[in-house]
């Protein structure tokens, strides 16, 4: 049996390390990208001095043929799904008999005037990486359109260099598009006191060639307003790339369509990770998820089902995380930025402005339905645990300190949190647990 | 203007270093009948006659010139004091008050150099000291003060872009490394006179190699992580050049470094009233780089208490325990003793010297001597037991408290590979074994009284383990690799101490690292920062606590960890099986257990 997975990203790496670790089965991963897996969400750290693009890599180089895992560094031209045939830019075409699919994303593009240009990029790949690094000397401006979670890593990454940066972002206050509103000011105001120019509620009017091909300035579409820069990074989101198979026989609509067990509509071809389309995604879930964690679940759902124990997926209770500059952010279940009608919510923020907690809650039971963090680390078993049992509200709140996992001597929050809370709901709820590691361990195993 | 500070503060740095090199040069010696220094009139009136007949009495000579024409002056005299006693020797007269030991050596090296020095550093101290450690603390200061300013949070921004941090090429740090140790080995060889224990370190050395590559397979794991191409930091090695060679002159030629030695004699007589040793140079300058550079982890770690109370107390630990009290001590009469040091760090804890000395040191004395083999027995093991390593290693230790200071700058070049996670464990636990054999043998020689154990003779596995492990691998490795093999190069691979306290951290320790569930994005940022090249990632990508015998519990991981995937924690609740290696990240049917 050979396997082979395009993509080497954490989706296709996760489906081959745990289709070694229980089958004898031929695998093949392919990507035009870089010969070894390295983690993409660490890109921004080499720019910024932190790591070198080694330190980016989870295992060593002899990891791959010690686990006979073949690496291919080519690029899939195009898929016969009749004769199960890939063909390669660099290669012979390749045999397959069970193919997993692990595309990834493109930066979006919306054809904006001169989004082609030099000096004008998203940051996903390697490529990009290296295109801002060949842009970057002797820099003085840099502007990011978009205000997701790339757009900010690119802002942190100029300003690391000393190179000004203006953000042009759609939304009314960072990310409110996905962060409830209190959260997404609390960045805003970050991002600004990080010196970085924040045009918020307005879009990108043209990117403006110097006459030589190179982006020399963008305008505000809204005001007209133009600002000369050197680099123009384009971070409006991304979408599946999957384009070099648009004429095939695969079912595409955004993302390759699969079912709950990761298949396409071709026979023996799966898809995984940031490509892939859930044609019935779970309640309150997008059908197309692209997080690191969820390509990680993926990989090893489809693995168990390629080795014969075939698993449904379920991306269990959703939880992300992310730093905006100096601000940690983590979330557990279902934190929206309009809370709906039958949610309550509760929001806590320290007098320091850096950091907030906010549980969310089903308006009738009370039941916890999500935490929303800013500058505070919780535990994830925990919250997940919370979550998953239904449990009310005021039982989370009396044993909030069982969920904290800032680093040891932190100042606690947590008392503060039951006081307001308290205080917004007229109860009189008290601290119990003490949130010593054994107590959390014990109330994890009951 | 912040910028402008900060560059006035490392120029003043500079210059510093510059005037501290320099001064080495500067002066003259001139020996005398009056400024000899020695008591022993038979030692004397000898060693005088043959410096006269080498034409060095009464001579402006250089210090480098001077040296070399001492020592032959000693052997001379050394020898003709040896052919004397065989015709007589003077009635009333011990033959050893007589005749002149080579132990003897160096001890009238240093006597004879420090008196006859003359020039500007012995007329001026105060000025030199304030033109070196003055100017130095200052620079240092402004550098760093102004960092306060910027937002508090994690910031290695440029570290991989900084010649002096980014780290060498693998075959630029071998190029380093492995003269090194066959020049300190060489050097002993000629030191000692001895080819025997030379031999079997390297024998030894091959011996380790082998087991890594052939034993322990790895010649299967090849290219280690450590040898991808990076570009070597030409700062870094100049650095690395200089504090290697710093501590070889420290070590092994003090009276070469005389004018530091001199230029510190005013505050070591105000501490304890005697003059000043390199060892004494040696503290002060340790204490002051462990406080400066311990200023400057509280402006990067601001926002991070755990850092801050870890570093105020590595801090106190190294002014107080190990450069104030006893230097205090030795100015009430009593033993210099270090209240944190302990054996098998401390490793001349158990020799004759020592134990005599504390032993007729009256109640304090024996104090001493009980309250350090207590820190032995239960200390160790009950501390390392509720916290793990970490109490003493990042929180108290003098070399962990510079590793942590000076040395965080460096910790990113430690090395991850899996082959030199195997490399650690053969060396550090060798020379644990080392450290317990060789002080078998000295208190078997202080029991007995018999100098051979097994035909080894006791007196020269203790000269040679104090030399090789003493000296040339805590010192001139241990530290001068810093910007080569990372902070922490000593504590990781040799340090026996270290190994014990792993030990108990590994099979019997509540202490962990604990991961957040599936938080992790794998960046790597922990690893690249494990000063003890443990790597993190590994464990926490998929949510395994770490329990491993090297973390010395700096808390660095969890600082820079962007995801707040890990925490040190303190519980012995499921430690083993939450530190179980197959346990996989995230499954989420129930009718999948845990990944065996």
């Amino acid at each position: 049996m050979h396997i082979v997975i395009v993509g080497n990203g954490i989706s296709g790496i996760t489906a081959a390390r745990f289709i070694r670790k229980r089958s004898d089965f031929k695998i093949t991963i392919i990507s035009s990208e870089s010969k070894h897996f390295y983690s993409r969400t660490a890109l921004m750290y080499i720019y910024m001095g932190h790591m070198r693009f080694e330190d980016t890599k989870p295992y060593e180089d002899w990891f791959w043929e010690k686990n006979r895992i073949d690496l291919i560094q080519s690029r899939v031209e195009s898929i016969d799904f009749n004769s199960k045939t890939l063909s390669l830019d660099s290669e012979n075409p390749m045999a397959y008999d069970k193919l997993i699919l692990a595309l990834g994303s493109k930066p979006n593009k919306f054809g904006w005037p001169g989004q082609d240009l030099q000096g004008v990029g998203g940051l996903y790949h390697i490529q990009d990486l290296e295109r801002m690094e060949s842009f970057s000397k002797g820099l003085q401006k840099a502007v990011v359109v978009g205000g997701g979670l790339i757009g900010i890593e690119m802002a942190e990454m100029f300003k690391s260099r000393n190179i000004d940066v203006s953000m042009i972002v759609r939304e009314t206050d960072y990310w409110n598009n996905v962060l409830p509103a209190e959260e997404s000011k609390m960045i805003s105001k970050h991002i600004k006191e990080h010196h970085i120019d924040l045009n918020l509620g307005v879009n990108l009017g043209e990117i403006i060639d110097d006459g030589t091909g190179k982006a020399s300035a963008v305008t505000i579409k809204e005001t007209g307003e133009r600002i000369e820069c050197g680099f123009v990074g384009l971070t409006a989101g991304v979408s599946p790339n999957v384009h070099f198979l648009k004429d095939s026989n695969l079912e595409i609509e955004r993302g390759i369509v699969v079912n709950n067990y990761l298949e396409t509509n071709q026979k023996d071809v799966y898809a995984i990770g940031d490509c892939a389309q859930l044609s019935d995604p779970k309640p309150g879930r997008r059908n197309i998820e692209a997080v690191w964690y969820t390509g990680r679940m993926m990989g090893e759902t489809v693995a168990y089902t390629i080795t014969g124990t075939p698993i449904g997926y379920d991306p269990g209770i959703w939880f992300n995380s992310a730093k905006f500059l100096d601000i940690e952010y983590q979330v557990y279940g279902d934190v929206r930025n309009q809370i709906p009608e039958d949610q309550k919510t509760f929001y806590w923020e320290h007098a320091d402005g850096n950091k907030s907690i906010r549980l969310n809650f089903e308006k009738e039971s009370n039941i916890i339905t999500g935490f929303n963090l800013m500058g505070i680390r919780f535990r994830h078993e925990v919250c997940e645990k919370w979550i998953k049992n239904r449990t009310h509200i005021d039982e989370v709140v009396s044993n909030l300190k069982l969920a904290n996992f800032d680093p040891e001597f932190f100042r606690k929050n947590e008392a503060a949190f039951v006081s307001a809370f308290n205080k917004a709901f007229g109860k009189s709820l008290r601290l119990t647990s003490n949130g010593r590691l054994n107590k959390v361990l014990s109330f994890l195993k009951s | 203007m912040m910028k402008t500070i900060q560059n006035f503060g490392l120029g003043l740095f500079i210059i510093a270093l510059i005037v501290f090199t320099a001064m080495l040069g500067l002066g003259h010696q001139k020996l005398s009948k009056s400024n000899i220094g020695i008591s022993n009139e038979f030692h004397k009136n000898a060693i005088l006659a043959s410096a006269s007949e080498l034409g060095i009495l009464d001579k402006e000579l250089s210090n480098v010139a001077f040296i070399p024409k001492v020592k032959e002056a000693i052997k001379k005299a050394s020898l003709q004091l040896e052919e004397q006693a065989k015709i007589s020797i003077p009635d009333g007269v011990n033959e050893w008050d007589y005749k002149l030991g080579s132990w003897k050596n160096s001890e009238y090296l240093s006597l004879m150099v420090k008196n006859s020095a003359h020039g500007p550093v012995q007329n001026n101290p105060m000025l030199f000291f304030f033109l070196t450690f003055g100017l130095a603390i200052l620079g240092g200061l402004m550098f760093i003060v102004p960092k306060f300013n910027s937002s508090p949070g994690i910031k290695n921004d440029g570290i991989y872009h900084n010649p002096l941090t980014r780290g060498l090429k693998f075959n630029a740090k071998m190029l380093f490394l492995i003269p090194t140790i066959i020049g300190v080995i060489v050097y002993g060889f000629f030191k000692y006179q001895n080819y025997f224990w030379p031999l079997v370190t390297f024998v030894l050395i091959g011996l380790i190699s082998l087991l890594v590559f052939f034993r322990e397979k790895s010649k299967d794991n090849s290219p280690p992580r450590s040898s991808s191409p990076i570009h070597t930091g030409w700062l870094g090695v100049i650095a690395g050049l200089y504090l290697t060679g710093f501590y070889i002159l420290l070590y092994w030629a003090p009276s070469y470094i005389n004018n530091w030695i001199s230029m510190v004699n005013p505050i070591s007589e105000s501490l304890s009233g005697n003059e000043a040793s390199n060892w004494f140079l040696y503290g002060l300058m340790y204490s002051i780089i462990v406080i400066v550079m311990g200023v400057r982890m509280m402006s990067k770690y601001r926002h991070n208490k755990y850092q801050r109370i870890r570093t105020w107390s590595v801090m106190f630990f190294q002014t107080a325990f190990a450069f104030l009290i006893p230097e205090i001590l030795v100015r009430l009469n009593q033993p210099w003793f270090d209240f944190k040091n302990i054996w098998p760090l401390d490793y001349d804890f158990f020799f004759k010297y020592n134990i005599q000395e504390l032993t007729s040191s009256g109640s304090l004395g024996i104090f001493m001597l009980v309250w350090g083999i207590v820190l032995i027995i239960l200390g160790v093991p009950i501390m390392t037991y509720f916290f793990g390593k970490r109490w003493y290693c990042s929180w108290v230790c003098g070399c962990g408290g510079l590793a942590e200071t000076m040395g965080d700058p460096f910790r990113q070049n430690s090395d991850k590979s899996l082959r030199a996670w195997k490399y650690e464990r053969w060396i550090i636990h060798g020379v644990l074994l080392a450290a317990i054999i060789m002080t078998s043998m000295v208190l078997y020689h202080y029991f007995t009284g018999k100098n051979m154990l097994f035909g080894f003779n006791t007196e020269n596995v203790k000269s040679w383990y104090g030399f090789l492990i003493g000296a040339g691998f805590s010192g001139v490795v241990g530290t001068g690799f810093y910007p080569v093999m990372g902070n922490r190069t000593w504590c990781r691979f040799g340090c026996p101490l270290a190994a014990y306290f792993g030990l108990i951290q590994k099979y019997k320790s509540r202490f962990r690292i604990t991961t957040n569930g599936g938080q992790c994005i794998s960046c790597g940022n922990c690893s690249t920062y494990c000063e003890m090249g443990i790597d993190v990632r590994h464990y926490a990508q998929r949510g395994q606590d770490i329990v491993r015998a090297s973390c010395v519990g700096c808390g660095v991981c969890s600082a820079v960890c962007p995801r707040g995937v890990l925490k040190l924690e303190n519980g012995s609740a499921d430690i083993s099986s939450r530190a179980d290696t197959l346990r996989a990240i995230h499954i989420t049917e129930n009718d999948i257990k845990l990944l065996v």
